[in-house]
């Protein structure tokens, strides 16, 4: 347990912008996943699983379903009398309108930082899913006595503005950083989880605001990588970072595959969510269920085929819904034929109604929406 | 100053439920699993705190430990207060006589005599009941605890309101009456009703069910999967709360044929489940039968095992090919079928078999 010398920074917003529908009302750290959960639960119990104490979310705008979700912080043991669960709004002044970037954001929270007793500061993004031992990664980071580790991923770069994509040498060291290039194939790129100590945080926040630099990706890590001992640390097994809407519609899929399922939610170290306190799922005397994950509060009495079926959705008697993600509470009708479809929250999708869409671009339908 | 409450609530939690047999080897009975992800004492924890009672004292005195831990400090229920919450009132040993509480009568620490929660049980089940005799204003004409000769149907829920101030005078006297056995039931109630105390009962029309035994914990389970049985665990405006497993959402794979059930998040299902209660963390592989069978959590059904009219206990294993219970139709003697029961952590061994009514505890392997 490497954490209680760990402060965590979450940016709650980070790369909003990449899936709008589902971020129009909510932050990205809101947006539902996995049948359960919210993006932010992934990096929440990835640092309270390695005993981190005190977390900062930084948060930019409609945070309130994000507010709403992690409440004082009492489902990941973070509701604390010291360090806990601190949801960081942004501080505006006359002269700052919010956090434009990552820079700004943390300047706004340099009180917060400040305060902060530990000695190392532990930063994630929402838009990447993944479960991790973080104690190996503070002992990878310790036993290369590197400045600063940045955690990767070997494989397709997703398509981010402020993607960092590295080259290592043999002993993990990164030699070369970019900043969103375009890339063909399989590169080493970061899941925007980097570890360093608190007072090198400090000193290169100072040199930033003086330079007016505002690229956390640009001016922090790529400006330093020959300055600064920076190392690349490798995730290995289901990570998942999200670009687009079909990235997101992958990534949920991929949980259908009891490797991946049991990876990301390996029970050394669980995944912490909201509780609701639903009765387990129901199946119906004529439902049919094949190659799905569903979540408990369920009525399922149609079929359902290779699909996530969140909390509380009810899927009556001769409703079809095949390659679809189903959000907390919807209600599919009977006669109703959904294929390749994102329904969110509180859907109503009335009788006889067909929806297809395809694997590449899945329908949405947005929260509430009556069809 | 602490806000007053107007009612506070006594869970008695102190049963042995010897009629479970292995189930409740050793845990209390209101520790027992029941309806895919919930344990006995959510429901009158719940209905408690869904009234507006938020005072609320559990009486333990066998196996309290289990129960205990699951109650915590009440978070899961919204108990957590600041005045009142939940109180776990341990038995206590008396300084002369050295002896544990025998009834419930005694716990001293505690409320309230006037109104008894009633409801109508068949005629053939009624001697296993106390029950009632009312008069015309549903005032209380005669009681009787488990009369082998029933008068009467109307059986008490265990659930009574009480003045505080009365029952704290006749706890007292039933304290010092040697003669008494100190049970509510048989003392304390009859002891109101022969004083004159007005003493009312309200009847409840609602489902309610006694799971005292085997069949009928069997039963009340299935009742969840019965449409027509007034239980809806889905209301949002009576929830009933509990302790949540942090677990995925349950996967059904593409070999599954899950009909008619209830699957609680964090189980797998490869094979075939109907008509059964799911709990969470269960496994049933591929090629494996569930019917009308409760399976609570962390069991696990090998492939090919065939599961039927069976309670499986937390974490026992039923190995390939075993079978456990039999459909009464497939019993010649129908005296001899009843549920079979494998208790917690029990090992069921590849190609085994557990006869109907039979009930497997550890030890007995």
């Amino acid at each position: 347990m490497t954490g209680k010398n760990i402060v965590g920074i979450i940016f709650s917003n980070a790369y909003d912008e990449c899936i709008p529908e589902l971020t129009g009302l909510r932050t990205m750290g809101s947006v539902p996943f996995a049948g359960r959960y919210r993006l932010i639960d992934f990096p929440l119990s990835n640092m309270v699983n390695c005993g981190i104490e005190n977390v900062g979310i930084i948060t930019k705008a409609n945070y309130q379903s994000l507010m709403d979700h992690v409440g004082n912080g009492k489902p990941w043991d973070l509701s604390r009398k010291t360090g806990g669960l601190h949801l960081l709004p942004p501080f505006l002044t006359a002269a700052a309108s919010g956090n434009s970037d990552k820079i700004e954001a943390l300047k706004g929270v340099k009180d917060f930082i400040g305060h902060c007793k530990e000695e190392y500061v532990l930063f994630s993004d929402c838009n990447s899913i993944f479960n991790m031992d973080i104690d190996e990664l503070f002992n990878f980071h310790a036993a290369k006595d590197a400045d600063i580790t940045v955690v990767y991923k070997n494989g397709e770069a997703p398509k981010l503005k402020d993607l960092i994509v590295m080259e290592l040498d043999g002993n993990d060291k990164i030699t070369q950083v970019e900043v969103a290039p375009v890339t063909d194939g399989n590169v080493n790129y970061s899941l925007s989880l980097i570890l360093m100590k608190k007072s090198l945080l400090e000193r290169l926040m100072n040199e930033a605001v003086s330079h007016n630099y505002t690229n956390f990706e640009a001016d922090i890590i790529q400006r330093n990588v020959s300055k600064l001992k920076m190392y690349g640390f490798k995730a290995d097994g289901y990570a998942a970072t999200l670009d687009s809407m079909k990235s997101y519609f992958k990534a949920n899929m991929e949980l259908l595959k009891p490797e991946n399922c049991d990876h990301l939610f390996n029970s050394e170290r669980p995944i912490y969510t909201k509780v609701k306190d639903d009765m387990p799922a129901t199946y119906g005397l004529s439902s049919k269920v094949k190659n799905s994950l569903v979540a408990n509060g369920c009525i399922i009495e149609g079929e359902v085929e290779n699909s996530l079926i969140f909390r509380g959705v009810r899927i009556e008697k001769g409703a079809v819904v095949k390659n679809s993600i189903i959000m907390q509470e919807s209600f599919v009708a009977a006669g109703t034929v959904l294929n390749y479809t994102i329904i969110d929250k509180n859907a109503v999708i009335t009788p006889n109604k067909t929806l297809s869409g395809a694997e590449n671009y899945p329908i949405y339908v947005g929260k509430g929406i009556v069809i | 100053m602490a806000r007053k409450m107007e009612c506070i609530a006594m869970l008695l939690a102190g049963g042995q439920g010897s009629r479970l047999g292995v189930l409740t080897k050793n845990i209390a009975k209101p520790a027992v699993p029941y309806g895919g992800k919930y344990r006995i004492i959510d429901f009158p924890l719940s209905n408690c705190v869904n009234s507006g009672i938020s005072t609320v004292g559990i009486l333990t005195q066998y196996q309290p430990l289990e129960l205990n831990d699951y109650i915590g400090n009440g978070q899961a229920w919204d108990l957590d207060r600041q005045d009142g919450g939940v109180h776990m009132l341990s038995p206590y040993q008396q300084i002369k006589g050295m002896e544990w509480y025998k009834g419930t009568a005694n716990a001293k620490q505690n409320n309230a005599a006037c109104t008894i929660a009633m409801l109508e049980v068949p005629w053939e089940e009624a001697s296993r009941f106390g029950l009632m005799v009312l008069n015309d204003d549903n005032s209380i004409a005669s009681f009787e605890e488990k009369p082998k000769n029933p008068s009467s149907n109307k059986a008490s829920m265990g659930v009574y309101i009480f003045t505080w101030s009365k029952l704290r005078q006749y706890l007292i006297d039933d304290e010092n009456n040697p003669d008494s056995s100190n049970d509510f039931g048989h003392d304390v109630i009859p002891a109101m009703h022969s004083a004159g105390e007005r003493m009312f009962a309200y009847l409840f029309d609602g489902y309610w069910k006694d799971v005292g035994t085997i069949d009928s914990l069997w039963e009340a389970n299935l009742d969840l999967l019965n449409p027509k049985v007034d239980l809806d665990l889905s209301d949002n405006t009576w929830k009933i709360y509990s302790r949540t497993p942090v677990v995925p959402p349950q996967y059904i794979s593409d070999t599954a044929d899950v009909q008619n059930s209830m699957v609680a998040e964090g189980s797998k299902v490869f094979g075939e489940v109907d008509y059964s209660v799911l709990f969470h963390n269960v496994t049933v592989e591929e090629g494996a039968k569930v019917r009308y069978s409760i399976v609570m959590p962390g069991a696990t059904i090998k492939k090919g095992a065939d599961v039927e009219y069976a309670i499986i206990a937390e974490d026992a294993v039923i190995n390939a090919g075993a079978k456990v219970g039999k459909r009464p139709e497939d019993v010649e003697n129908r005296e001899e079928w009843g549920v079979a029961v494998v208790g917690a952590g029990v090992e069921i061994a590849e190609g085994g078999e557990v006869a109907p009514k039979a009930m497997i505890g550890k030890e007995d392997k």
